[in-house]
């Protein structure tokens, strides 16, 4: 099992537009990846409503697993993705 | 012969044509025996699918970025695979689709409402949610507005941002909202496309759909029923309303000459292009509030002085009075930390913050005033949500340090009006905010429809705090602006003027029709239309008055 626990660096948490950006990005990827809080259990990364009820506020450390041929790099691509200010980018991608 | 039906109205212009009713949420039937899961699951799914790809095109048809954004995260939830799954699994266990999809999404809610702040906002969005799918699923029409294939107006109980984000102002004429009041979405939506609006209009949600109705944004009046000569004379009307005010130009100034400023509300440099903009005399209130949003780190200087620099410029030597940072608990920011406060807009906010971050207020202005030093621009600089007259004293020493010779505070609460005299001294000049003295005089949150007749900008007990400033400001040689919803009201506009404000600020878009207004008063008229109107019982009464006495006395 791949495990990545990194902290949310969005501004306005992992909401609205970066958790848009974070569960799109986490349907692309050829495994199932799940995400968790401390005090929550695992849910699916590419469901909207779920990642939403995390509640994840800017600073949260949340876990992400998964397993199978390409987990390392799925999850390597979703880490960064959280880590980043989304908020602060420019709304192209 | 046309019944007539009276609201508030919150947005000026007149409009006839066919009404057109925004399509209630579907009621839930009574639950029924599934005898085959998988075909029921499937419906829910095509339901579901149906209602993402709805909102996606919604989405991208949207007026602005954040709308869309709001409404694409919306389609996303509606595709969300583990949502299906929720729905298949209660449809197995014997519900109907309907059933199965409404208790799926009030889970959802009931996690969204338990995590709180933003989340909890966003519950709405699941309600919404599930009127479409369930709409969808029974083959009725989308909840949300009508599509009648040619300009219409618009009636409502009242309306949603997920509503006016794709409103069309080419196939709106009007609108018409049974709730809601003159600070509510609506009213500030109507105005910002220029578009009459009557709020608060009971019975509004009874006019069957293809009715001819015309509607005064103005005076609040709806006729309902209206033939097909009431229709083209309100046209006419409308037409040399618009023709008049696009002729409308220059300072602005009584019928007797008495200077009033006209000034704009802007949020950054962008909101000063445009013709509109260009005749404001100035801008009255420049949020800078903008700046600070959505961000990790407070601005440094040097970003600040260059956003504040474009104001300047884009002003051109005109005034512009900058707020300083007005956020707070309700408002709040990543990288200050507000306590969990049970009741934010009494607490911590906009001056108040200076108490726990001194830093921010310092530094904010001095980035005013290097940028209006760089660019000889003129800044007058006003604190928001001042108490005493020891803030006002302390904010107008920390200006004068900073190198900024015009300050002034804002009046936004009722301790501050009563105490004006106490005030004005220290002061250069005082701008009152009517949205959030109204908001804290009444007692009545700025976002609670239910109670929007206490939030009229006509309640007489706001026009009296209001003449408490300007007499206070008169016999100090001080100049009072109104810098809220209120100001932009044509009809109000002669009754503030009368009362002894110096200069209205709104959005730029609305500047014509008061100026219009002004003009057709001399300062005499507009001192008795403040008279009647401050003698006035309630609010209805104040409007009636001062319209009533205005068409008398011309």
């Amino acid at each position: 099992m791949a495990t990545r626990i990194v902290t949310v660096g969005s501004a306005s948490g992992l909401h609205a537009r970066p958790a848009a950006l974070f569960v799109a990005a986490a349907a692309a990827q050829p495994v199932a990846v799940t995400i968790r809080t401390a005090n929550k259990p695992p849910v699916p990364a590419k469901s909207m409503l779920s990642v939403l009820a995390l509640g994840a506020r800017k600073g949260t450390e949340v876990t992400l697993e998964a397993n199978g041929d390409g987990a390392e790099a799925s999850l390597d691509t979703l880490a960064d993705l959280l880590v980043r200010d989304l908020d602060a980018e420019p709304a192209d991608g | 012969m046309a019944d007539q039906l009276h609201g508030i109205g919150v947005s000026p212009g007149l409009a006839a044509g066919l009404a057109y009713r925004v399509c209630e949420p579907p009621r839930l039937p009574a639950p029924t025996v599934v005898t085959d899961a998988d075909a029921e699951t499937a419906r829910a799914a095509v339901a579901l699918a149906s209602v993402a790809a709805d909102l996606d095109r919604r989405a991208a048809s949207a007026r602005d970025s954040t709308a869309g954004e709001i409404l694409a995260a919306q389609a996303m939830m509606a595709a969300d695979p583990v949502l299906l799954d929720m729905v298949g699994a209660r449809i197995r266990d014997g519900a109907d689709a309907g059933h199965a999809l409404y208790e799926a999404l009030a889970e959802f809610k009931r996690q969204f409402e338990a995590a709180g702040g933003y989340l909890a906002e966003r519950a709405a969005d699941l309600d919404d949610l599930r009127d479409r799918t369930i709409a969808g699923w029974l083959g009725l029409p989308m909840p949300g507005l009508p599509a009648p294939g040619h300009p219409y107006i618009l009636v409502a109980r009242d309306l949603a941002p997920a509503d006016t984000a794709t409103l069309d102002p080419e196939q709106v004429l009007a609108l018409v909202t049974e709730a809601g009041g003159p600070t509510s979405h609506t009213a500030i939506v109507a105005r910002s496309l220029g578009l009459p609006a009557v709020v608060r209009c009971e019975g509004a949600t009874h006019i069957a759909d293809a009715t001819p109705i015309a509607v005064d944004g103005t005076t609040g009046r709806v006729e309902v029923g209206v033939d097909e000569a009431a229709i083209a004379d309100t046209r006419h009307r409308e037409q040399l309303r618009r023709q008049q005010l696009s002729r409308s130009s220059g300072p602005g100034r009584t019928a007797d000459g008495h200077p009033v400023a006209l000034l704009a509300n802007i949020g950054s440099a962008a909101d000063l292009t445009g013709p509109e903009a260009d005749a404001a005399e100035g801008v009255g209130l420049f949020r800078t509030e903008l700046l600070y949003l959505d961000r990790s780190a407070a601005p440094t200087l040097d970003e600040q002085v260059e956003a504040y620099r474009a104001v300047f410029e884009a002003a051109r030597g005109r005034r512009v009075v900058a707020r300083t940072l007005d956020a707070g608990a309700d408002k709040p920011l990543a990288f200050l930390n507000f306590d969990d406060e049970p009741n934010p807009a009494l607490g911590v906010r906009g001056l108040r913050l200076g108490r726990r971050y001194p830093d921010v207020l310092r530094t904010q202005l001095d980035a005013i005033a290097r940028a209006a030093q760089a660019t000889g621009g003129n800044a007058w600089v006003m604190a928001p949500m001042v108490a005493t007259a020891a803030e006002a004293a302390d904010f107008v020493a920390a200006c004068r340090m900073a190198g900024l010779p015009t300050a002034g505070v804002m009046v936004e609460i009722p301790a501050a009006a009563l105490r004006a005299d106490t005030i004005v001294p220290a002061v250069d000049f005082l701008s009152i905010g009517t949205n959030d003295l109204s908001q804290y005089t009444f007692a009545a949150d700025r976002q609670c429809g239910d109670l929007a007749d206490l939030l009229d900008p006509w309640q007489p007990a706001l026009l009296q705090l209001i003449a408490a400033c300007t007499a206070a400001g008169k016999a100090a040689g001080k100049p009072v602006s109104v810098c809220g919803e209120a100001a932009a009201d044509p009809a109000l506009a002669p009754v503030l003027v009368g009362l002894g404000v110096s200069s209205l600020s709104m959005s730029a878009r609305a500047i014509p029709a008061v100026r219009e207004s002004l003009a057709a008063h001399t300062l005499a008229d507009c001192q008795r239309l403040a008279q009647a109107a401050l003698a006035a019982t309630d609010a209805g009464a104040a409007r009636e008055a001062v319209l009533g006495t205005a068409l008398l006395g011309g």
